[in-house]
């Protein structure tokens, strides 16, 4: 990691609005999983401002290639073969260096490698579904997958999900810390979605739809879609009075 | 018109959805041979200091029914109250305590369990020493955000009684939803999405 000194100010306060709302019923499982109570604001404290950070030590070589990190020795997935690519930034534009970034999907045929999953498509045995990878020192990060499939899910009668994937991004704050989902340029799911349009702000939803690059493929091997994620932004300490032990 | 701030929007939230163990778990999943191991399962080895506790409890929805697809993360400061991260800086945590974990709940029961230490105190923002607490951070299918709440002890009543964060609390009813009892090896603590119970969540 490139920064020696760590920023230690409080976080920009999470503009909610622009986030889904816990309670959307259009998406049924948030009836009875969403707070009704208000949250009760707290201003961040040591424990809110600090946060894991994660050495390359945890990563193994195939950690950030999909195609290859389930697969039998010789075989690969099957499916579209993409690259994904972009920066993870603070609020304020600056790339985030030396952070986690988690992402899991379903196959090319949508199905999901897990218990609970009932779509009738089948399961690639080359493709596990997940990886993980530590963003560079300018806040870049990119890994190899194959673009998954659209699925079905149990909400309405006829609900699809767009092809998408998912993410999970560390900061350097664990008031940092975010789930998200991509999704990808030109799918007519997007706008059908329950769960896309938990996001109320159009302009919200365009933040999550990776567009194609292709001035990032690599010829004979993959295309690239990329995706930028932005994390809570610091205020500068510069004016801060702070008092001694924080 | 006036220049732009040149702000970025945070990414807006998506539900974890119900496979979030593929990404964070997936050892637990019973997908293995991907990463050696489920990042945040062990928090404590024989050379890190403190009290040992389990901390177990449920993710409780509106209808009374535990959450069997939720996933937890804690964040906590070592045994004399220093978090392990480059942001603190008030000197070096313990190294043998990252002070985060990670669980599942159980995909049959709902239950899940931190194997960690006791927190020590740290400061808020004015100085005062708060209460010793484990910060929470909760996702699961059906939550569009990820929920943030914190526990605190409840045989600690003398610190909880000066914490600056429990006395913010409007209603003191409430203030029992962010303790934690305790049980023969730790902690008991049940979080209520909804209904009387329900747990105060912070918008940190
Ligand atoms: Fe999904």
């Amino acid at each position: 990691m490139r920064n020696a000194t760590y920023e230690t100010g409080a976080f920009f306060v999470r503009d909610r609005s622009w986030h889904p709302k816990a309670y959307t019923p259009d998406y049924k499982t948030s009836v009875t999983r969403s707070p009704q109570k208000a949250l009760l604001s707290l201003e961040n404290t040591v424990s809110e401002i600090t946060g894991p950070v994660f050495g390359h030590d945890i990563l193994g070589e195939k950690d950030n290639d999909l195609i290859y990190n389930f697969a039998r020795p010789g075989e690969s997935a099957i499916g579209e073969r993409i690259i994904v690519h972009g920066k993870v930034l603070d609020e304020r534009g600056r790339g985030v260096p030396g952070v986690l970034v988690e992402f899991w999907q379903a196959n090319a045929a949508g199905r999901y490698r897990h218990k609970n999953e009932g779509y009738m498509a089948p399961l690639d045995p080359n493709f596990g579904g997940c990886g993980r990878t530590i963003t560079d020192d300018d806040g870049g990060y990119a890994f190899r997958t194959v673009k998954p499939g659209p699925y079905p899910w149990p909400n309405g009668v006829n609900d699809w999900r767009p092809a998408h994937i998912h993410f999970s991004i560390f900061g350097y704050g664990f008031a940092q810390r975010l789930i998200t989902q991509m999704y990808f340029e030109g799918d007519p799911l997007i706008p059908l979605c329950p769960i896309v349009r938990t996001i109320a702000d159009e302009a919200a939803i365009e933040q999550l739809v990776a567009p194609l690059d292709m001035a990032s493929t690599v010829p004979m091997d993959a295309r690239a879609y990329k995706f930028d994620i932005v994390l809570r932004g610091r205020r500068s300490t510069m004016f801060e009075n702070r008092m001694e032990g924080n | 018109m006036v220049q732009p701030l040149n702000r970025l929007k945070e990414s807006p939230s998506q539900t974890a959805g119900p496979y979030v163990h593929i990404g964070c778990v997936p050892n637990f999943l019973g997908i293995e041979g991907v990463f050696d191991s489920d990042l945040g399962k062990t928090m404590v080895n024989d050379e890190t200091r403190g009290q040992r506790i389990a901390i177990t409890g449920r993710v409780i929805d509106g209808t009374g029914t535990p959450l069997k697809d939720a996933l937890l993360e804690i964040w906590q400061a070592d045994s004399n109250g220093l978090y392990n991260s480059p942001s603190e800086t008030r000197g070096g945590a313990d190294p043998n305590f990252a002070g985060w974990g990670r669980q599942p709940t159980d995909l049959k029961s709902g239950v899940f369990r931190f194997d960690t230490i006791k927190p020590g105190r740290v400061p808020f923002t004015d100085g005062r020493m708060q209460a010793p607490h484990v910060n929470f951070w909760i996702v699961a299918r059906g939550i569009n955000l990820g929920l943030n709440t914190r526990m605190y002890f409840a045989d600690e009543a003398e610190a909880n009684a000066e914490d600056p964060v429990l006395a913010r609390i409007e209603h003191r009813v409430r203030v029992q939803t962010l303790l934690a009892e305790p049980t023969d090896d730790g902690y008991r603590f049940d979080i209520h999405l909804q209904g009387d119970n329900e747990t105060i969540f912070f918008d940190i």
